[in-house]
């Protein structure tokens, strides 16, 4: 009876297991033949093309713009959003008193459970005008010789919709971080000490480097919702098309690969536009797999670390 | 104690259910569904509103999903009438054969732009506007833009150009307007519910391009005329073909519409694709002008869930919509249509048919 029953568990949690190949092998079935009259026509040139015309007779689609939005966009979120996230985790795990641990760590995750059509909303009507003010004026003024600071900032742009990613992935890298930071055994800090290493020493050498697989592993997680996220970049990336989306400067309204399907993709005016939003869906999807593998090889190769995305 | 409390509360619930089975009159409701166009809807509601007010039996659903949704409906023969800001291609009436375009309000787009200091009345002329947009003119005093307002201070500032990121009947007419205007324009950018934008920042919707614009400095945008008119915007007068610069509003629109209408419009069940209210020959008409249209089968019974019932109260609504709804479009900032479009939408709505036999009597 025991024996049946622990059979009957055993194939039931390979077909879930096996359900999760299946769902990413049918997306990227049903993707690539909806795309595939607009990947007939263009061939690669669909994704290193850098118009986008959806215009009945002048229709002409290529991803390139968006492609490097995305990249952008991600990137921007990762250079502000990864050094805090390790502070807060770091705060919280090695120094914060044990009355303040608690209800940080509580607030950090309850800002993974904002809605991001509400970080959008606030982003379009409070954090946009702030960017503008405080930070993407200033810059533009001292440093606007620097391409990638050139044009007039005006608040919809790529580093506005880049910063609020970052705000939004906070919540993941921070809270997996910290869990990484506090399984890093006692006795790791204990032997440090005892060798007469600071705290920064401690935290910088032993405790970072221990955790570094699992801290790599929440980061990718975060790339991961930087590069899917759509509503709250769509509201704050200005939707620019075309030649416009190439992100020569961060000031500059873009595009990614999300913020083009969710402006376009519900009245798209032909069958052929319509498969054209869908190739920009198996691009977004082909970017995911290539990060994620990518982050994969990084972590075994130069890392030397093995296992699985998060230990 | 218990079983006393259940069976008071289920009494109660028998009684209730038994009084409102003994009042409950079933009433025959007639469902009717549209879809399409977004620019009419204020205006399309408020009309639904006001005339189930004294249909109560009628339910009338309209969903803005955009014109190109609602032509797609309409052919697909899901919904039992559609709005588009665009008339029907050739391809699309081939798709969508013997479709009756009933001209329902007039769009007329304002050129919205918000700079400090400048209070409406900018003059801007086509080619001015469509090098804005096409990003040849960058500053806002442009020597362009100077010539045309010699009284007004313009300062360096760049222009920052807003415009529709979604396939949208607004962005149709305007464009149109700028190919018209402008032979750069029609060559490298053209006419369509979404085109490949040269520059700019992409708002969805009406009701965004109108907060992007407010929210922007030095920023210039084109947005139907309600909306502008709604939320206070400050808009350009632009140049009509007879030389003056006029300001969008409702009588300058339904001067364009009537100008055109009485050179002749075709009959409802004609091609409509070449009907044109832009820059119509008017001294007082404002340039940028187009018809928003309600279309449905001249012969009702193409749709499988048509009735007698469903088709009279059909006709009986878009009659409704073009008469006495015309007087609540002042209300809502949109404007009424001229009586010679009313005159050709009576002939029209006359020869919907539901079986071969006419539907309104």
């Amino acid at each position: 009876m025991r024996f049946t029953g622990d059979k009957v568990f055993k194939v039931l949690v390979a077909v879930i297991a096996a359900s999760a190949l299946a769902i990413l092998i049918i997306t990227g079935y049903t993707l690539s033949v909806g795309s595939m009259p607009v990947l007939q026509k263009f061939g690669l040139n669909f994704f290193f093309g850098q118009q986008w015309s959806p215009a009945a007779g002048r229709e002409i689609f290529g991803l390139l713009p968006y492609i490097l939005g995305t990249l952008a966009t991600s990137g921007i979120a990762l250079l502000i959003g990864v050094p805090l996230s390790l502070g807060i985790a770091i705060f919280l795990v090695e120094m914060a008193p044990r009355s303040l641990r608690v209800p940080i760590s509580y607030l950090v995750e309850l800002l993974a459970a904002v809605p991001s059509v509400i970080y959008g909303l606030w982003g379009l009507f409070v954090f946009r005008g702030f960017m503008v003010t405080y930070i993407e004026t200033p810059i533009s003024k001292y440093l606007g010789w620097i391409p990638i600071f050139s044009g007039e900032p005006g608040g919809l742009d790529i580093f506005t919709a880049g910063a609020i990613l970052a705000i939004m992935i906070i919540p993941t890298v921070a809270s997996i971080s910290k869990e990484v930071i506090s399984s890093v055994p006692n006795s790791i800090r204990e032997g440090a000490y005892s060798i007469g290493a600071t705290k920064w020493e401690v935290i910088k050498r032993w405790v970072i480097s221990y955790g570094r697989s699992g801290i790599f592993g929440a980061v990718i997680l975060g790339l991961g919702r930087a590069v899917g996220e759509t509503m709250a970049v769509t509201m704050l990336i200005g939707n620019a098309t075309s030649f416009s989306a190439m992100p020569t400067s961060l000031f500059n309204p873009g595009q990614t690969l999300s913020s083009l399907i969710a402006s376009g993709i519900l009245d798209a005016s032909s069958p052929f536009a319509y498969s054209a939003y869908i190739g920009a869906g198996l691009a977004l999807l082909f970017m995911s797999l290539i990060i994620n593998v990518g982050a994969h090889f990084v972590m075994t190769r130069v890392f030397k670390v093995k296992g699985g995305a998060i230990e | 104690m218990n079983t006393k409390y259940v069976i008071t509360i289920v009494a109660i619930a028998i009684i209730v259910c038994a009084i409102v089975a003994i009042t409950y009159t079933p009433v025959e409701i007639v469902s009717l569904n549209g879809a399409g166009a977004s620019f009419p809807f204020p205006l399309l509601s408020s009309i639904i509103t006001k005339y189930q007010d004294s249909n109560s039996y009628v339910e009338i659903n309209y969903n803005p999903s955009g014109s190109g949704a609602g032509i797609s409906a309409l052919t697909d023969k899901t919904v039992d009438f559609a709005g588009s800001d665009a008339s029907l291609s050739i391809s699309e009436s081939e798709k969508a054969p013997n479709v009756l375009h009933i001209p329902e309000t007039i769009g007329s787009i304002a050129i919205a732009y918000n700079v400090e200091g400048l209070s409406s009345g900018l003059k801007l002329t086509g080619q001015v506007v469509a090098d804005i947009f096409e990003g040849k003119i960058t500053k806002w005093n442009d020597p362009a833009i100077a010539k045309l307002n010699p009284d007004v201070i313009l300062h360096s500032a760049t222009i920052n150009v807003i415009r529709r990121s979604d396939s949208s009947g607004t962005t149709y007419i305007f464009t149109g307007y700028l190919s018209a205007a402008s032979s750069s324009w029609e060559n490298n950018v053209g006419q369509a519910k979404s085109v490949e934008w040269p520059v700019g920042i992409g708002a969805s919707g009406n009701q965004g391009s109108a907060q992007t614009i407010s929210s922007t400095k030095n920023s210039i945008g084109y947005v139907e005329l309600a909306y502008a008119l709604q939320t206070d915007m400050t808009f350009a007068a632009v140049q009509n073909p007879s030389g003056n610069f006029i300001l969008p509003s409702l009588d300058s629109t339904t001067v364009a519409a009537q100008a055109v209408a009485s050179l002749g419009l075709p009959a409802g069940n004609e091609n409509w694709s070449s009907v044109n209210l832009l820059n119509a020959d008017d001294a007082t008409a404002y340039p940028i002008v187009g018809f928003s249209y309600l279309m449905v089968y001249k012969e009702l019974n193409v749709i499988d869930e048509m009735t007698q019932a469903r088709a009279t109260e059909l006709v009986n609504f878009l009659w409704y919509v073009v008469h006495d709804g015309q007087d609540l479009a002042i209300d809502v900032d949109y404007a009424s249509l001229p009586s010679n479009v009313v005159d050709i939408n009576s002939a029209t709505i006359k020869s919907i048919t539901f079986n071969g036999q006419q539907v309104l009597t």
